[in-house]
Formats: structure tokens, sequence, C-alpha cells
């Protein structure tokens, strides 16, 4: 019971906490930009209107549509529930659970992309085409950092890999999940999520035709999917298992707040890559995962 | 009578009765229009003018390096001419309107179907050019768009990300501003015309004006061509800035985009200082124009104009300092000089592409005669060209201003015209932000107008947006079309 009850109590953290991150990078932009912007609750004020919102469904798509979308949402959620959160620790945790975070993440992506197909509309075959064509790249580099983690701690628990203090091969990993948080999330300078031209999008493209709850699934999704990358790359690289509980609280929170305001200072600074570049900062993000696990497995010998 | 060999000449903002326009048969006009053509020539007008059951072809005709204009008129046409697209293509769109609004065949266009309307006044979708393969696939966007913007459809052949064709379909923004002028001017006139393209107010507004005052033979006083001149200018200032600042946002470039936004309703506000509205609605009149810049206003006028141009040039520097910018401007979109020729461009769009092209500098009128800008030309062809273009007249054009608000003519501000010339052909010329505003009027016995005819500079440069696209990503689309940044409305009437 306790612990059904505990599981439950850290996916509401979850699922609560998701909705603010996309909130602090929109004030960052806002700021440097010298506007006020949006309240940093505002993502919480859409889902809730989005929620109470009916859904037009184009005549053309099946069941799978809302399904894809459900599933998608279902398997971010699974996810949240595999990747440790500090001292608190993973809800689930077992031998192997890197791999089905991982494979989670391509289920959340493979159903967002068949819903996206399942309208039968061009653009979103369009996005469902990008979406996957860069996500060869960046799944690469996620697994190579994933086994950078193993190699350096000798697991294959995320809560064992995610817990000890840096590796060697800190900084190469930071940069290279960095650029992945950035591909993955669709954030400049891979896609621009505030964009409203059709033809450049990537992931925004193939939610055009969700409205209502549906909608409000994916963009409660992606939030998770930022939380989630953020979490991951902070534990990756902060030293916080030799802190108090208290204190690495305290600092996973504020390094994941620090990424945010990363990820809005590079949206605010940087243009938008061309498509036709988009591989080669992906490759980079993979190699520099590729050298740190090579760290990892050399770097105590040296 | 045996034939005339030339068109007759005459200057930008003049008139000519209608008899002494030279008159062909309409396979010898055509071929005479080619001539003139050839010789070094830019079809600026070819419409036609209806004549009982027939139709009379006009062609106006620029040659911007002797400064004049040149017009002929064919005999009236039953049902069609052969195709003068097929030796100039830049003649394509305007026999495809005659086409569409007389119903006179131009025999031989490679591609006829309408520009504006079909059937029963729907917009002109018509058959699109398809690419076969099994690799292909058509994208379909518009009318409706995800952004605030105009309607219009395009239709992009692709294979992946690559689009081999492009074909632009409007006409949903159709008002019938031609058909509404025939027996004008009417109360409504002038007011219909500052709305031909509203973000133009000034181009337009003073084309129609410099029209009127070539008919009743007069000219606006010195005053009020400067004013003008000065409205104009702020009018390209906020529009330019306008469009940087677009093109930052379309390529996700945060400070630029947000500093664009703010100086731009600066320069706007410069305009409603002058005459109380932000895009210059109100201030020309035929005869000159209706509110005054006093030296006061015109101290206060240059201050703020000042610390804008000092704004705009920090956020522009910021723009060109960006690598991530320049790599996504560089080669994208390119035009050659040889295209922008050979399909007519004007404006901002032909000078990027290294054509030297400028109605204030090739056909100078108003205060024009007296002041110069110089040329703003890219070499490249673009969008860095099309952008660097818009902030070398930015920049050209703070200049100007600068140096007339400080010398402003003395004398009254407006004129009453004349009642207007009958039977005489007039034509105006206005280098609008955008490019070359054609409008030309032909009146009847009375002098009510028989036949007007106007050219926003979006009806040249829609194609050339199209041939821009060839080759490229379509993801890279929205940069280009912002890199244009055409007129909907403009084009569509």
């Amino acid at each position: 019971m306790t612990t059904a009850f505990d599981i439950l109590l850290r996916l509401l953290l979850w699922l609560l906490l998701a909705p603010l991150v996309p909130g602090i990078i929109n004030k960052v932009k806002a700021w440097v930009a010298g506007r006020r912007g949006p309240p940093v609750l505002q993502l919480y004020y859409d889902l809730a209107k989005l929620w109470r919102k009916g859904v037009v469904l184009s005549t053309a798509v099946s069941p799978g549509h809302i399904a894809g979308t459900a599933v998608a949402w279902m398997a971010l959620v699974l996810a949240a529930l595999l990747l440790p959160a500090g001292p608190a620790g993973a809800p689930l945790a077992f031998r192997g659970d890197a791999l089905l975070f991982v494979y989670l993440l391509a289920l959340a992506r493979f159903c967002t992309a068949l819903a996206a197909l399942d309208t039968g509309s061009a653009f979103e075959g369009m996005g469902a085409a990008r979406e996957v064509s860069y996500a060869v790249l960046g799944e690469a580099a996620i697994i190579t950092a994933l086994i950078a983690l193993s190699l350096q701690t000798g697991s294959v628990s995320l809560t064992t890999m995610l817990a000890p203090a840096a590796g060697a091969g800190a900084a190469l990993l930071a940069a290279g999940l960095f650029a992945v948080l950035l591909a993955e999330n669709c954030r400049v300078p891979f896609d621009d999520p505030n964009t409203h031209l059709e033809l450049t999008m990537i992931h925004e493209v193939m939610v055009l035709d969700h409205s209502g709850p549906p909608l409000a699934a994916v963009l409660h999704g992606a939030s998770l999917k930022l939380l989630m990358f953020s979490v991951l790359l902070v534990q990756a690289v902060l030293p916080a298992g030799e802190l108090s509980p208290l204190t690495a609280a305290c600092a996973l929170a504020g390094s994941v707040l620090a990424v945010a305001v990363g990820v809005g200072l590079v949206e605010s600074l940087l243009a938008r890559l061309a498509f036709r570049r988009v591989p080669l900062l992906l490759t980079t993000a993979f190699l520099l995962c590729l050298f740190a696990a090579l760290v990892s497995w050399r770097g105590g010998h040296l | 009578m045996s034939a005339p060999l030339e068109f007759a000449l005459l200057s930008n903002g003049a008139g000519l009765p209608w008899t002494e326009v030279p008159e062909w048969p309409a396979d010898d006009f055509v071929s005479a229009t080619a001539a003139e053509l050839d010789r070094g020539g830019r079809l600026c007008a070819w419409f036609g003018v209806p004549e009982g059951a027939q139709t009379r072809l006009v062609a106006v005709v620029a040659f911007d390096a002797e400064n004049t204009l040149a017009v002929g008129r064919s005999e009236p046409i039953r049902d069609r001419h052969p195709s003068l697209t097929l030796r100039c293509p830049q003649a394509h769109l305007f026999e495809r309107e005659v086409w569409e609004q007389h119903g006179v065949v131009p025999k031989g266009h490679p591609w006829l179907k309408p520009v504006r309307r079909q059937g029963n006044g729907q917009p002109a979708m018509g058959d699109f050019f398809e690419v076969e393969g099994s690799e292909i696939h058509e994208v379909a966007v518009g009318p409706v768009h995800a952004g605030i913007i105009e309607p219009g459809h395009f239709r992009f052949q692709c294979h992946g990300e690559e689009v081999l064709h492009l074909e632009i379909a409007l006409g949903y923004q159709h008002r019938g501003v031609e058909e509404a002028l025939t027996g004008g001017p009417h109360r409504a006139t002038l007011n219909q015309l500052e709305t031909v393209a509203g973000d133009t107010t000034i181009g337009h507004a003073t084309a129609y004006a410099m029209v009127l005052e070539a008919l009743a033979g007069t000219e606006a006083p010195l005053r009020a061509q400067w004013l003008r001149a000065v409205a104009l200018e702020l009018e390209r200032l906020a529009n330019h800035t306008g469009d940087l600042g677009a093109l930052a946002n379309d390529v996700a470039f945060l400070p630029t985009s947000a500093a664009c936004g703010k100086i731009r309703g600066d320069f706007l506000n410069l305009t409603a200082l002058i005459c109380g509205n932000r895009f210059g609605r109100g201030l020309i009149r035929p005869g000159g124009c209706r509110h005054d810049l006093e030296a006061e206003r015109a101290q206060q006028l240059a201050g703020r104009l000042r610390v804008a141009l000092a704004e705009a040039s920090e956020a522009a520097t910021w723009l060109w300092d960006a690598n991530s910018v320049r790599s996504r401007f560089e080669f994208t979109g390119a035009i050659t000089a040889e295209q922008a020729e050979e399909t007519g461009l004007v404006g901002p769009a032909a000078r990027a592409s290294g054509v030297v092209r400028d109605v204030r500098f090739d056909h100078p009128a108003g205060w024009h005669r007296f002041a110069q800008i110089p040329v703003a030309v890219w070499p490249s062809g673009d969008v860095l060209a099309r952008a660097q273009v818009r902030w070398l007249e930015i920049q050209r054009s703070g200049k100007f201003l600068e140096e007339q608000i400080a010398a402003a003519p003395d004398g009254e501000l407006r004129v009453t015209p004349g009642p207007s010339a009958a039977d005489t052909l007039a034509v105006a010329l206005v280098e609008g932000w955008r490019g070359e505003i054609c409008h030309v009027a032909l009146t009847d016995g009375d002098g009510r107008f028989r036949r007007y005819k106007m050219i926003d500079p979006s009806f040249h440069n829609w194609t050339g947006l199209a041939l821009a696209l060839r080759g490229q990503a379509i993801s890279d689309f929205p940069l280009c079309n912002k890199s244009f940044n055409l007129s909907y409305c403009g084009f569509d009437l």
C-alpha cells in the first residue's frame, strides 16, 4: 500500500512540475527581448483551457489518431517513473530499466508520428518524416550517453547509473546531452517552438490537427519530456551522490532551473539551423557522447 | 497610313493625347512592343481598353537608362493576337490578365490560366503544373495560413525536402478596384486607392495624385512635392525595418526580431506626426497635401527620427553579426540578374540581384528631380542580398530625410487641379517601398476615367518568388517569402 501511494505521489510530482519548465524558458526569452512575457504558469492555464474544450477531428482519421496520442503520453509518464529524481530515487527500478527508458521514449515518438500520419495531411506526413529522420541521430547519441554512464558505474539500472559522483567524461557528456535535449524537445537551433510557419516545423507540424484534450496531452507530454531530459542531464554530470539528501535535492532543482535558463538563453541568442545542417550538429552530439564513453571506459586506467 | 516605327515618348507623370499614341494592327503591335523591349525597354504596363465589343491593347515601356517612357496601342482586337510572352517572358502575367479581363487570347501563351478569378468570381485556382514520378509529392499551402497574413495558395511539387516547382494562385482578395474606377474619379476613389495595398498608402496615393495632376496639366506645389517625398521615405523606413525584424523572426533570431517590431512602430508614428495616421491616410490629395509639416514639428520629427535610426542600426548590427543568421540567409533563394531582367522584377528584389532599377533614380518626378538618393544594389540575389538592400535603403532614406527635413521649400501646400483633359493618357511611376508602382489613366470625352490601370510591384515580383524556390528546401519557403514580402491585396486589386 505504501509503495503504491509512494509511486502515485512521485508521479503526481512529475506531472505537476513539468509544465513549469517551458514557462521558465519563455520568461527568460522575454527578459532578453525586453518584453514582460507570459506568466510562468501559462502552460497550466493553457492545459486547463484545452481540457475543457471539445475535440475537432478530421474526417480522415481512424481511432488510432486518439489512441496514438494517448499511448505516447502514457509512454512518457512510464519513462518518468523509471527516472530517479535525486535523493528520492526512482519509483520503479530494476536491472536493465535504462533500456526500457530509451524504448519508452522511442515508443512515444512512434505513436506521435503514427497519429500524425493518420490525419492524411501532407504537412503532418512531412513533419513525421523529419521527426523520425532526426531521431535516428538523436537516439544514437542518447544511447551512447547511457553506455558511457553504464561503463562508468558498471550498472544498467538508471538509479545506480545516475547516483554517484561525476565521471571523467562529465563535461563531454554534458555538452552532448544538452544538444540532444535541444533536439529532442524541438528547441532552437533545431526547431522553433514558437513558429507559426507550417513548412518549417518539425515537431509542431505533427500536432497541427490535434485539438482539445488530445492537444493538452501532447503539450503536457512535451513538457514532461523536457523536464526528464533536464533531470537526466543534470544527474549524469552532477556529483550529487556525495551530498546530503536535502542539499542534493536543492542542487538538483537549482541545476534543472539552470538548464531551463540555458535553453532560454540559447533560444534568445541563436538563429535556427537550416535543415540540412541539423544532422551535423546531432552527429557532433553523438561524437561527444562517444568520447565520453571512451573516457569512461579507459579513463580509469590512464 | 503606314505603320509607325516607334512608340511615343513621354516622361514620368506626364500625359499624352490618346490620338498621339501610335497604333498598329495586333500582330505588328506585338512585334513593335517586342522590338522596344529588345532594345532595353521594360514592360511597365500591358492592358486592354474596351472599344465596343472589341479590345485595344496598350503597352507602357520604360527605358530606365534614358529616363523615358514609351507608349503604343493596337487597333481593336476581336479575339486573339500572337503572344508576346514567347519573345519576352516578362509579359506572361500581363497577357493572362488581359485574357481574363477581356477574353482576348494570346495565341501560343505557354501557361494560359486566370490570374485572379475564374468562373463566377471564385479565386483563380485553375490547373496546376504537376511533376510526375513515384517519389514526387505535392504540398498545398493556404489560402488559410497558420499566421495572421493575407490569403494566397501555394502549390509545391517536391522531391523529399527539395522544391522542384512552385506555383502561386492568388485572387482571394479581389475587390474590383479597377472596375470601380471606370467613370471616375468618384468621391470614394482616393480612399479606395489609399487601401489598394494598405502598407503602401503613400505610394499609391502619390501615383494617383500624379496621374490627376498630369491629366489636369498642373503640378503640385513644391512644398507638397517635398512632403510627399518625406512621407514616401518614412513609409519605406517603417516597412523595411519591419521586414528585417520579420526575417529575423523567421530564423528564430530573437534580438533583432523583438527590436524591429518596436522600431517599425516608431517610424509609423513619425508619419502619424505629420498627418495623424500611422499609414499616411489622408495626407496626399490631388493638387498637393492636406497636412503641413511646420518647422516646429519638423524639428520634432528629425529628433525622433535620429533616435529611431540609431536603434535600427543597433538591431541590424546584431543581425549581421550573428553567424547563425548569416548561414541561413546566404545562398538561400538566389535569383540571378538574368532571371530578374527576364521576368521584369522591380524594387528591392531586382536590386538585390544586382539590377540597378529605381524609379526615384531612373524616372525622377516631383521632389526627386531635386534631391536624389543613391540606388542600393547588392549582387548575390539571395535572402541575404534582399535583407542587405533593405538595410542600405534604411540608411540612405534616413540620411535623405535628415537632409531634406532641414531643407523644406516655402510656399503653398495645395492647389486645386483643374478638370481632367479629355481623351488623354497619363502615366505615373512611383518607387514605393516594394518597388515600382505604375498607374495609367485614360480619359473619355468628358475627362472621366475610361480605363484606369494600376500595377502594384507585387504583380511583377510574385514570379520572382516562384523562381527563387526552385531547388530550395521547402522549409526555406517562409524565409524566401518574407524576403520578398509581397502584397496579396495589391496583386488582387
